[in-house]
């Protein structure tokens, strides 16, 4: 492998464009410059703590921390899912149910790449399992707030139609299949929109990065498909449980439609 | 098939009783927000309740939701749709086409948008939905609210036809002369509190 090795100064150099955003803001008083300057700051005390933690962490490259690391990710994750909901389901479920099929999704998928496709020395090394857990766990979790902020927005807006099914009959299932047909479709499209244009409209970033980095345009080409598949997987596994583990909440044994379960917008 | 309803509780009732037998009607009347339709929704088991209730000597607990549903049947007051045409929100709709002569409609009303009916049509197709497969028990919230007279007369005389079939019906009105020609009981329901309708 052959890369262009980056200095801190090359680096800090083209951050001059950033500054050139916020002298742009300050002379068309855009009224940015300070949220320009705090995301920038944000950015890089952020990507400069994961690196040093991820740097650690392949160093000690131990089976416990490696989980500990996927641990918090799932923690902010779980937060972020919570905070894209307008109506939340309440209690313990409303973090819960999102955290915890995000994670069987992109942890399940994660562990087949490891094990079958990948098989690194050992299996959990860090530097694989990691980035490959976290990139799951980010697209997951787009599908999955989607899905379920779909799911509970209709559940309010079709409240009546969905009761008549019921008073008229139907299982809980069968009077909420609309609605959960059309969140999983709304929590799947950002996956297929972005496996649909991926190489024609944009590289994606981790092509991009290996290319760059100096690998084989048709290796890294072989690693974004495995990567692409794998979201397809982890966000699919994790949606289609969301969205049946939220219909199931949102009703009860009795296959009423119970809509108090529901917190209305903050 | 006979309603009995025993000790109906919920946030909105308090210690409902109330029989209902085959072939009976009783009509239910209250002001707006006595609790009508609470009390129709918690027979019907759409809310959260307590208390017992039975369809001839088998409790309500002793079925699914969907199973007692099926055989006590609600029909809101406000009628609400998810399918594009009217013939999709029904069992039969080949058979519901007959019904709907009965009360005034074309007989190509299955194929009507939904989007397109009118307050008295939506009303009237809403009524045959619930009825159509013909339920044990029906619990009727203000069926003709919508209707000219000459509509409401035909419903009506669906209702008493369901009635001589053997259908015990609990009648939620507004209307005083609709209670008069239709039921065999009157009831009164005050801040979710039942108690016999003395004029």
């Amino acid at each position: 492998m052959n890369f262009v090795d980056l200095s801190v100064w090359d680096v800090a150099a083209v951050s001059g464009f950033v500054l050139l955003n916020g002298i742009l803001s300050v002379w068309l008083s855009l009224g940015i410059a300070r949220q320009l300057l705090v995301a920038a700051v944000r950015m890089v005390v952020q990507l400069a703590a994961v690196g040093a933690v991820l740097t650690l962490l392949f160093d000690v490259a131990s089976l416990p921390w490696t989980l500990a690391m996927a641990l918090v990710m799932v923690l902010f994750a779980g937060r972020e899912i919570m905070a894209r909901q307008s109506q939340r389901i309440t209690g313990w479920w409303g973090y819960g149910l999102g955290t915890a099929t995000m994670s069987i999704g992109a942890a399940m998928v994660t562990l087949v790449a490891l094990l079958g496709s990948l098989q690194p020395e050992p299996w959990y090394d860090p530097r694989y399992a990691i980035p490959l857990f976290g990139m799951m766990l980010g697209n997951a979790m787009t599908g999955i707030s989607l899905g379920l902020d779909t799911l509970t927005t209709a559940v309010v807006r079709d409240r009546a139609a969905i009761e008549t099914r019921i008073a008229l009959g139907a299982a809980r299932f069968e009077a909420l299949r609309p609605t959960m047909r059309e969140a999983m479709r709304r929590g799947l499209m950002p996956m297929i929109n972005s496996m649909a244009a991926t190489g024609v409209v944009f590289l994606p970033g981790m092509m991009t990065g290996q290319i760059l980095a100096g690998i084989d345009p048709a290796q890294a080409v072989k690693y974004q498909l495995l990567i692409m598949f794998l979201i397809a997987g982890a966000t699919g596994l994790g949606l289609l449980t969301a969205v049946v583990g939220g219909t199931w909440r949102l009703t009860d044994h009795r296959h009423r439609l119970r809509p108090d379960r529901l917190a209305g917008p903050r | 098939m006979s309603l009995v309803v025993s000790g109906l509780s919920s946030p909105l009732l308090y210690d409902c009783h109330l029989a209902v037998s085959d072939g009976e009607i009783v009509a239910l009347r209250g002001a707006s927000g006595s609790g009508k339709s609470a009390f129709l929704r918690a027979v019907a088991d759409l809310d959260p309740n307590e208390g017992d209730v039975w369809l001839d000597d088998v409790p309500r607990s002793a079925m699914t939701g969907p199973e007692w549903r099926r055989r006590v049947r609600y029909a809101a007051a406000e009628t609400a749709w998810w399918a594009d045409r009217v013939g999709e929100h029904f069992r039969a709709p080949y058979e519901a086409a007959g019904m709907a002569v009965e009360v005034g409609l074309s007989d190509d009303c299955m194929t009507w948008q939904v989007a397109r009916l009118s307050t008295g049509e939506k009303q009237r197709l809403g009524f045959l939905r619930a009825v159509e497969d013909s339920p044990p028990v029906l619990l009727l919230d203000e069926p003709t609210a919508a209707l000219d007279a000459d509509a409401e007369e035909a419903v009506e005389r669906l209702i008493q036809r369901h009635r001589s079939n053997g259908t015990a019906i609990v009648l939620v009105t507004h209307s005083d002369n609709q209670a008069d020609r239709l039921a065999d009981r009157r009831l009164r329901i005050s801040n979710g509190r039942l108690s016999d309708d003395h004029r």
